[in-house]
């Protein structure tokens, strides 16, 4: 009981002081780690959003349409000559089919509000390298004075599908695109996936072959995903014949590269059943698939859902496979079936950011976002299915 | 639930196998037609009943070897590129079936030596660029090749400016690349004895020593790192020049700036001709084919004001359209021995 005197506990201790200094600092090095990571992702945000905010309003003009006989064979021929650039060529060759359907209108001249070509647009927006020639500046400027000129709701773009004339340029055959193409991954990877998790993690006796293949899955999860692509150009378009370019090809090449990514994930929510579950249902007579199905799985559902809705938000991100089986292409109109050709949207967030045309580049900010507020979605459902059904043991 | 889906996904995968009719063109090939190609299929997808045709972009070469895999209806109908069918491919397409083929030209592509606009213009000749590049180069007695010493631009001409040799192109994928070694190594080196004694008769292996900057497929990246590296050129199509003038401007070639006049005239040495060929046995069997050439062909497409020409396209002269016109109507099937012959 003779404590020695010169011991020196507490904030006494010539080292404390040093020790408390290294402490801050760390802490300090972490708040900036973490300070640049969101600096990071501020910048991006404001410089897409930035961007991409012009892409919802496009420029319109009111001019003169002449409806008449010659516009059903020649389209130009429904505006005065010098407007031709001014007005979305896209729109002008709806014209002669617009007469099919209301020949009541040929002879009339009317005053219509119409879209603007994209050049024009990009001037009115005064975006650097519109490309608009300065002839038809005068013409804008002057239309611009009269009152002339408005900016409205893009709605084409949510309800066209890619165009090469960037003012008729738009998300919905790509979007729709993607939902076919996330639905079969979903169809195919999640079922496979999860059985497969259940085999290895319930049923699989530990021996050489099945740890094999464990160090297998854990491998094919992490490695690159265009290796993917040339896998399901080799199976299911070379081998099965699935028509290139398909719903059904992406679709499938994409569940290849999903399962990994769930096996992993749900493997780790049925490990994290106490063993007391399995044991106490064992205990009262049930058998194995009694005691996976009624007590284990259940338990596990928001575990295996988190990972599958992660896995799914991967795969809808996802371009490199998707080149190989031939879905970035031009595919303007939303596929009606899995077996029509259909490209997705990150394809087309790709495909846009290659144009040369300025108009685009707003275009492929407006991709980016719609994308990101898809995913962020996703992530948001997984973290909410996680949170309400949490489980303490 | 689980059991019958997983029932229905495998149904599908057999309907997809026996799924063999079309109503929709297949279109593959060079990045440098897709433009144009695609700008034709939307045309024709919305003013005409047709469904707009697909056109994707593999490269020249990779649509060749789709293009040419057989008559199935499974392979693409039409083929775009930016050089002419090799006799190699026509060979290929020829063992799998594929008989009858019409070529048709549509325009001109230019190739742009280009700097940012902040730069002093250069004028560079093809053998200057071929020097800058190539991975051998002669000596000084033109004895032998030696490893390309180059790393300034007056190193190779004193004439020209103290300015390092910095050059970002295309990679080796792209059909821009192809060309740039066709109209500036193969061309020069043929006929060079120094070369040609060392047993290289057509050469075209770019140096790797980080002077030539393989940049990709996007071609806009290339006009951006242009702009913040003032010393250094860019090689793409005419089409991204055109569309960029506010941010570069291009190097003149043996004193020629590249222009949609110089071009067709020749005088402009850095141009390729721009093809698409027709897979014949698909006509009749996939609805719009014949459609989608003709409309591809008219004045209002690849015209001197055509809509083409508007997203960069260089026009052929008159006299060329109404001869590629008539092998069109013609359906004129290519023979081996055309391949051989000069254009």
């Amino acid at each position: 009981m003779n404590k020695s005197p010169n011991i020196l506990i507490g904030s006494a201790h010539p080292r404390h002081k040093k020790r408390e200094r290294a402490d801050t600092r760390f802490r300090w090095y972490g708040l900036t780690a973490l300070g640049m990571a969101l600096a990071f992702l501020v910048f991006f945000f404001v410089d897409i959003i930035g961007q991409a905010l012009p892409a919802f309003h496009q420029t319109e003009v009111r001019v003169d349409v002449h409806y008449s006989e010659a516009v059903k064979s020649n389209y130009n021929a429904g505006i005065d000559h010098k407007l031709r650039r001014i007005v979305s060529r896209a729109w002008l060759r709806t014209l002669p089919a617009l007469l099919e359907k209301q020949p009541e209108l040929i002879g009339q001249t009317r005053t219509e509000w119409v879209p603007a070509d994209s050049r024009v647009d990009q001037y009115i927006k005064q975006h650097e390298g519109h490309g608009l020639k300065e002839k038809y500046q005068k013409t804008v400027d002057a239309m611009a004075a009269q009152g002339n000129i408005r900016q409205v709701f893009n709605a084409a773009f949510f309800s066209s599908g890619d165009s090469k004339l960037p003012e008729n340029a738009g998300i919905l055959a790509a979007a729709v695109g993607s939902v076919f193409t996330l639905l079969l991954t979903m169809l195919v990877a999640v079922p496979i996936g999860i059985m497969t998790a259940i085999y290895l993690e319930e049923f699989a006796p530990d021996n050489h072959f099945t740890r094999m293949i464990e160090v297998n899955i854990n491998n094919l999860a992490a490695i690159p995903s265009i290796l993917y692509g040339l896998l399901g150009l080799a199976i299911f378009i070379n081998f099965m014949g699935v028509p290139r370019s398909s719903a059904l090809a992406g679709g499938l090449t994409l569940a290849l590269m999903t399962l990994p990514i769930i096996i992993i994930a749900t493997r780790a929510a049925l490990r994290a059943v106490p063993e007391s579950i399995r044991e106490a249902a064992y205990g009262l007579g049930a058998s194995s698939l009694q005691t996976v199905w009624h007590h284990v799985l259940p338990l596990a559902m928001p575990g295996i859902l988190t990972g599958s809705i992660i896995g799914l938000a991967q795969a809808m991100g996802e371009t490199a496979p998707l080149i190989i089986v031939g879905m970035m292409a031009y595919i303007p109109e939303p596929s009606s079936s899995i077996l029509d050709a259909t490209t997705v949207l990150p394809a087309q967030v790709y495909t846009w950011s290659t144009e040369s045309l300025r108009g685009y580049a707003e275009r492929t900010a407006a991709g980016i976002l719609v994308l990101l507020t898809v995913l962020l979605s996703l992530n948001a459902l997984a973290v909410a299915l996680r949170n309400r059904s949490q489980q303490n043991w | 639930m689980k059991k019958i889906l997983l029932a229905t996904t495998a149904a599908l995968l057999v309907a997809a196998g026996t799924a063999q009719a079309r109503d929709q063109i297949k279109i593959v090939g060079s990045s440098t037609v897709y433009p144009f190609s695609s700008y034709v299929a939307e045309a024709l997808g919305s003013t005409t009943k047709f469904k707009t045709p697909v056109v994707e972009s593999t490269g020249s070469g990779g649509g060749m070897k789709l293009f040419c895999a057989g008559n199935g209806m499974d392979t693409p109908d039409i083929t775009n590129a930016s050089r002419r069918m090799k006799a190699k491919e026509f060979k290929t397409c020829q063992e799998n079936g594929v008989k009858y083929i019409t070529e048709l030209v549509v325009g001109y592509d230019g190739i742009a030596i280009a700097q940012s606009k902040s730069a002093a213009p250069i004028n560079l000749t093809r053998k200057e660029l071929l020097l800058a590049v190539a991975a051998k180069v002669p000596n000084k007695n033109e004895t032998g090749l030696i490893d390309n010493p180059y790393h300034y631009w007056d190193e190779i001409n004193p004439k020209l400016p103290h300015r390092k040799i910095t050059i970002y192109g295309p990679p080796t994928s792209s059909g821009t690349r192809d060309a740039f070694e066709d109209m500036i190594l193969k061309h020069n080196t043929k006929h060079w004895k120094v070369y040609n004694d060392a047993g290289y008769k057509k050469f075209h292996e770019i140096r790797q020593d980080g002077v030539y900057v393989p940049s990709g497929e996007n071609d806009n990246l290339i006009v951006q790192k242009l702009t913040k590296d003032t010393a250094a050129l860019g090689i793409f199509g005419y089409s991204y020049l055109a569309e960029n003038t506010d941010k570069i401007a291009a190097a003149t070639i043996e004193g020629i700036a590249p222009a949609p006049e110089t071009v067709q005239d020749g005088s402009y040495k850095l141009s390729r001709s721009l093809y698409f060929y027709i897979k014949q046995s698909h006509i009749g069997k996939v609805p719009g084919m014949l459609e989608y050439a003709n409309l591809f062909m008219s004045e209002q497409m690849i015209g001197d004001d055509g809509e083409c020409a508007d997203i960069g396209l260089i026009p052929l002269p008159k006299s060329l359209r109404d001869h590629y016109r008539a092998d069109l109507k013609a359906l004129k099937r290519l023979k081996a021995s055309d391949l051989k012959k000069k254009k």
